[in-house]
């Protein structure tokens, strides 16, 4: 049985392989480029078997430890290229390492994998072993730099992981205990017959509940789980924190979906108590994300709290899933949306910021002064990032944030929406700042910032999405609703 | 396949912009002609399409191509559509708008030859281009409108080409600050359509303005608020002021916005929204009204403007009242006939104008003279031009002119009699300066407008700006043939055909040409008798009508009312120094005020990260306990 449900995690399989060869070429191999190749060779294997299996019916497999469904399959495509374009941006960055260079790639592959089976895991324990397999890899990532702050950041990476985790554990072990299920749909045939009329009536659950949610708004960033980001963000390696704020946050989101709406979707007033949760959460994490990002002078920072801010707007749309009660499934479809359109987007501006900082050797923003003129091509990719950040035209931001809040006012979160696009127009501000001091701002130096073939097609790959996403929506709508159609409804 | 060539049209000048200013920058160095070869191949298909697309409306049913909407987005039950629309208005501004343009952008490689912004130039003609097949095609408001800013920021941006130059940076703003005050109107029009109709869509539009839905005054207010935006981008009084100063710009630019885009925009919307106007008697009297005033008020001014593209600018105020005037008074189709005929002719005049530049250097017609032995070409292009816009049969000008002339006077006497009264002064000044130009002796010159040539010999043009030329004089002779059968009235709404001899020939039976005509002849022998044959002295006259001559020549104060009175005792020491005063005390304390609160805000915040993971741990903690009460106080 077992053995012949091993070809549906060929994209896993597959890519755990090339993570090897790529340990094993860094034994024999000089020149380290060639790994990074391998890596990216790897990743496009993956991607082309999760692009095999889009058609395939949905699945559950290993007994039902993993599902093979279009929403997993999407988000293993969306995690694939997120890496792609990390490795692809990371190379220089990597270069300048003495030592561990295979190791690097390897570990972001890894995490991958981990990162692929959260995404597809329909069991708490399967989504705990994913869970600690993405994360393990990323806290050693995190302090790759060995200078004090990467240290730092990887030390307390690792330990506030461990107390999320331990959370989640305790969480967990509550719902366990309750319905005596480990399988997310079993779990939900417990819950939708238990003889309660409400949450509070049954304050283990509530608890279970609430520790869930801290638990993956740690993986997430909301408030008040998102004290590690700045810190870690700050000293991580920059393509690492890109991958943390893309990538990890996408899978995180992922989980949260697949457990509180296949688990915990159902009776109906369940699911509008975790609805209004998120929403709340989401309220705080937006604003409290905008404006301490007012403040940041490094452009690192800034990102890492602007990340908190996005998080803050995708929780919009887990809140709306919540309130929906299944009744359409805009909110899911515009979270899968917003996460893409985010994805390109993030990335894209931290790739820029990786160019530009590795070669002026400064985070600072004021340092980015007349960036318009020494990098130009970087100046406006960076721009076209920012603005799509912000939700302007013609960019992805836009069409994720109208996406979104449409649902949210459809299913009577207004006030959320007031709060949200108030948000939106703070964050402008320090958005414009950066756009402001690059093109307005005077050179310090005449000298061109050059960048690498890589960093260059990296950006413009992530520009191209954000314009895509941004000016031809449809197909890529499409796509999401049909990733979110395995639920029903 | 026929729905998609409207598409097509309008994204070929679009991508031309887009691989000019981003993909072929890195090539542009060692290959300095390219980016003119890629605007030209684009337009130039454009234009082949366009004839395609005419032959496509000629033989739809009620001249009208179903192209379905693109749906943008679909989102749950939100559904943003685009769409293109193509009817024969469309058709035949499609038409003028490739045409001209192809003809510009051809040109344009021997005049911009070593410009340093050559591609920018093309670029920006490429992107001029594409929106202005936009703003024609469109059959949405909010497209519509979005083209028609693009329009005015393509013309910013060329009129400023030279921005290093004072005059061109300043003439660039007055013309988008100018527009601006029409363009308010028209956006006050849309939103108040939107409001009372909640349709965006140009054909709804249009069926609820013919089925009597939107009437009395709303329509009346929308349609003027339209006129306002047209009488903008037309340059019609008193919004004429940008369009004389827009000669600072590249000639090629002047030929393309004075004939087929920027100022045909304001004409095509007035058109465009024609069944509206249609149903309020007060809107169309002002369109004739404002359209036969601007007529001879823009004449009389070109009547002793020395420089020979300033009387062209001045003409072209004039000609485009004339075409409001046809609308007003008669309707579509004698509007944008004459809109048609004229793109051709006023094209071919300031290509020719910028041709005399290119050979003495000088716009100034008092330092030319003479220039007809040395440029034949020129000369005999400039001359066919001339005889056409001062409508002489039967050339195109004559065509088009006449059916304004005869609908106004079945329509409003008094605008008949000043519309008469501006053939005479149409066929004097452009005769002045034919004669100015071309005849005598050549008077000096002085540093061209794109680089001294030094002393130079006077020459004709190259090949490449000869061209143009010619297939423009072509048109300026024939394109009015095309409505000597009725056929283009017919295309465009309502008239009967006849045969080709009978028109051609059976408009010399009333009497109503003649007297055009004998006005016209008067005017161009006026001229030649002042300025070629020298029987009357032209300062004796100017000294005799000194107080006309003053009033003409200051362009009637206009410039010095709108900018020493309205801009500077009205707005700046008034309105704007009370908003100031009310902005630095009171939106500025308030938007301080909320600033520094969440800077304050951002600051505190700040403190609570104080790097120290046992507070982070703490937080996590807290968090979850904080989540448990509120479930129990709220839930």
């Amino acid at each position: 049985m077992i053995v012949s449900e091993l070809h549906l995690m060929t994209p896993e399989l597959s890519l755990l392989g090339f993570a090897l060869v790529v340990i094993l070429l860094d034994l024999f191999i000089k020149q380290k480029k060639v790994l990074a190749g391998v890596s990216i060779a790897g990743l496009i294997v993956s991607a082309g078997f999760t692009l095999a299996m889009w058609g395939a019916p949905t699945i559950d497999i290993f007994y039902a430890m993993l599902a093979v469904d279009r929403f997993a399959l999407f988000f293993k495509f969306l995690l694939l290229a997120a890496a792609g374009l990390i490795i692809l941006a990371s190379q220089d960055y990597v270069s300048k390492f003495e030592r561990f260079q295979g190791e690097y790639y390897a570990l972001v592959l890894i995490s991958a994998v981990g990162m692929m089976l959260l995404t597809a895991a329909a069991d708490l324990i399967s989504i705990y072993v994913a869970l600690e397999l993405s994360g393990i890899s990323l806290y050693v990532l995190a302090s790759f730099l060995k200078d004090q702050k990467s240290t730092e950041a990887g030390l307390k990476y690792l330990l506030l992981g461990a107390v999320a985790s331990a959370v989640l554990l305790y969480g967990m072990a509550l719902v366990f205990g309750l319905t005596g299920k480990t399988c997310l749909l079993c779990i939900a045939d417990v819950v939708e017959t238990m003889p309660i009329a409400g949450l509070l009536d049954n304050p283990a659950l509530l608890l279970g509940i609430i520790l869930l949610a801290a638990g993956f708004g740690f993986k997430i960033a909301c408030v008040p789980f998102q004290m590690w980001v700045p810190d870690v963000y700050e000293g991580a390696p920059t393509p690492i924190t890109a991958y943390l704020s893309v990538a990890s946050k996408a899978a995180g989101f992922a989980v949260i979906v697949r457990v509180f709406f296949v688990a915990l979707g159902a009776p109906s007033w369940l699911s509008i108590d975790w609805g209004i949760l998120f929403a709340i959460l989401s309220a705080i994490t937006m604003t409290l994300g905008n404006v301490v990002a007012i403040v940041q002078t490094n452009i690192k920072r800034m990102l890492g709290y602007s990340s908190i801010a996005q998080a803050g707007y995708l929780m919009v749309g887990l809140a709306t899933v919540g309130v929906a009660v299944g009744a359409d499934a805009l909110g899911r479809s515009g979270l899968l949306f917003f996460l893409m359109s985010y994805a390109v987007t993030n990335l894209g501006a931290f790739i820029a910021v990786i160019a530009i900082s590795n070669k002026i050797d400064s985070d600072l923003i004021g340092d980015y002064t007349g960036m318009g003129k020494r990098a130009p091509l970087l100046a406006v990719a960076l721009t076209l990032c920012l603005v799509s950040l912000i939700g302007l035209p013609p960019t992805a931001g836009l069409i994720a944030k109208i996406y979104i809040f449409n649902a949210a006012v459809h299913h009577g979160l207004l006030w959320l929406v007031i709060v949200a696009v108030i948000n939106s127009c703070i964050s402008a501000y320090y958005y414009l700042r950066v756009v402001k001091v690059m093109w307005l701002g005077a050179p310090v130096s005449e000298e061109k910032v050059p960048s690498s073939w890589a960093l260059r097609a990296s950006l413009s790959l992530c520009c191209l999405g954000v314009l895509l996403l941004g000016v031809i929506p449809g197909s890529f709508v499409g796509m999401a609703e049909a990733a979110v159609r395995i639920f029903g409804s | 396949m026929t729905y998609h060539i409207p598409w097509i049209v309008f994204l070929l000048p679009l991508f031309s912009f887009i691989i000019i200013s981003f993909i072929l920058r890195p090539f542009l160095n060692y290959r300095p002609k390219l980016g003119g070869y890629v605007t030209i191949g684009a337009i130039g298909a454009a234009c082949a399409l366009s004839f395609w697309l005419l032959v496509e409306v000629l033989s739809a049913p009620g001249h009208k191509l179903e192209i379905p909407d693109i749906q943008w987005l679909l989102i749950g039950d939100l559904s943003i559509h685009i769409g293109l629309m193509v009817d024969a208005l469309t058709a035949v501004m499609l038409i003028v708008v490739t045409i001209v343009s192809l003809t510009v952008q051809i040109y344009s490689q021997g005049y911009m030859h070593g410009d340093p912004g050559y591609h920018r130039y093309y670029a920006f003609m490429s992107l001029f281009t594409a929106c202005m097949l936009g703003l024609v095609m469109a059959d949405n408001l909010v497209f519509l409108y979005l083209f028609w800013e693009g329009v005015g920021l393509c013309s910013y941006l060329l009129i400023g080409f030279w921005f290093h130059r004072p005059a061109a940076a300043d003439a660039a703003k007055k013309a988008f600050i100018v527009t601006r005050l029409g363009d308010f109107g028209f956006l006050a029009a849309i939103l108040f359509l939107f409001y009372k109709t909640g349709t965006f869509d140009i054909g709804e539009l249009h069926g609820l303005a013919i089925a009597g839905t939107l009437t009395g005054t709303t329509l009346t207010w929308v349609a003027i608020g339209i006129f306002a935006g047209a009488v903008g981008k037309s340059a019609q009084f008193p919004l004429h002021v940008w369009l004389p100063d827009a000669m600072e710009g590249p000639t090629p630019v002047s030929a393309l916005i004075h004939a087929a885009t920027m100022v045909a925009a304001g004409v095509f919307l007035v058109a465009r929204f024609f069944p509206l106007f249609e149903n309020s008697e007060m809107a169309l009297t002002s369109v004739a009204v404002i359209g036969g005033f601007t007529a001879i008020f823009a004449a009389t001014m070109g009547l002793v403007m020395t420089d020979i593209k300033r009387v062209l600018a001045y003409s072209t105020i004039s000609q485009l009242g004339y075409m409001m005037l046809g609308l007003g008074a008669g309707g579509i189709a004698i509007g944008i006939f004459h809109l048609f005929n004229h793109a051709f002719f006023k094209a071919l005049l300031f290509l020719g104008a910028g041709s005399v530049n290119h050979s003495t250097g000088t716009f100034d017609m008092r330092e030319m003279g003479g220039l007809r032995k040395a440029m034949p070409w020129t000369y005999a292009t400039f001359l066919i031009a001339s005889l056409s816009i001062a409508g002489i049969w039967p050339l195109s000008g004559f065509w088009s002119k006449d059916e304004i002339l005869v609908s106004s006077f079945a329509n409003n006497p008094i605008l008949f009699y000043l519309a008469m009264i501006t053939v005479f002064m149409t066929a004097f000044y452009m005769f002045r300066a034919v004669f100015l130009t071309f005849g005598g002796e050549y008077r000096g010159g002085a540093s061209s407008e794109h680089g001294s040539h030094g002393a130079h010999q006077l020459h004709e043009s190259p090949k490449v700006m000869v061209i143009p030329l010619v297939v423009l004089a072509a048109l300026s002779i024939f394109s009015g043939w095309l409505n000597v059968t009725g056929r283009f009235d017919e295309f465009l709404g309502h008239g009967e055909v006849h045969s080709f001899t009978q028109g051609f020939f059976g408009i010399l039976t009333h009497p109503l040409p003649w007297i055009s005509l004998i006005l016209a002849g008067s005017g161009i022998l006026l001229a030649y008798a002042m300025y070629s044959a020298k029987w009357l002295s032209a300062e004796a006259i100017g000294k005799a009508f000194s107080p006309f001559y003053a009033l003409f020549s200051r362009k009637y104060w206009f410039d010095e009312l709108y900018e020493r009175v309205i801009v500077g005792r009205v707005l700046v020491d008034g309105l704007f120094a009370g908003c100031g005063f009310f902005d630095s005390r009171g939106v500025d304390g308030a938007v301080n005020g909320v600033a520094d609160g969440t800077a304050a805000a951002g600051r505190a915040l700040r403190q609570a990260q104080s790097g120290q993971l046992q507070v982070y741990a703490m937080a996590i903690a807290v968090g979850i306990v904080a989540i448990m009460v509120c479930f129990y106080l709220f839930g």
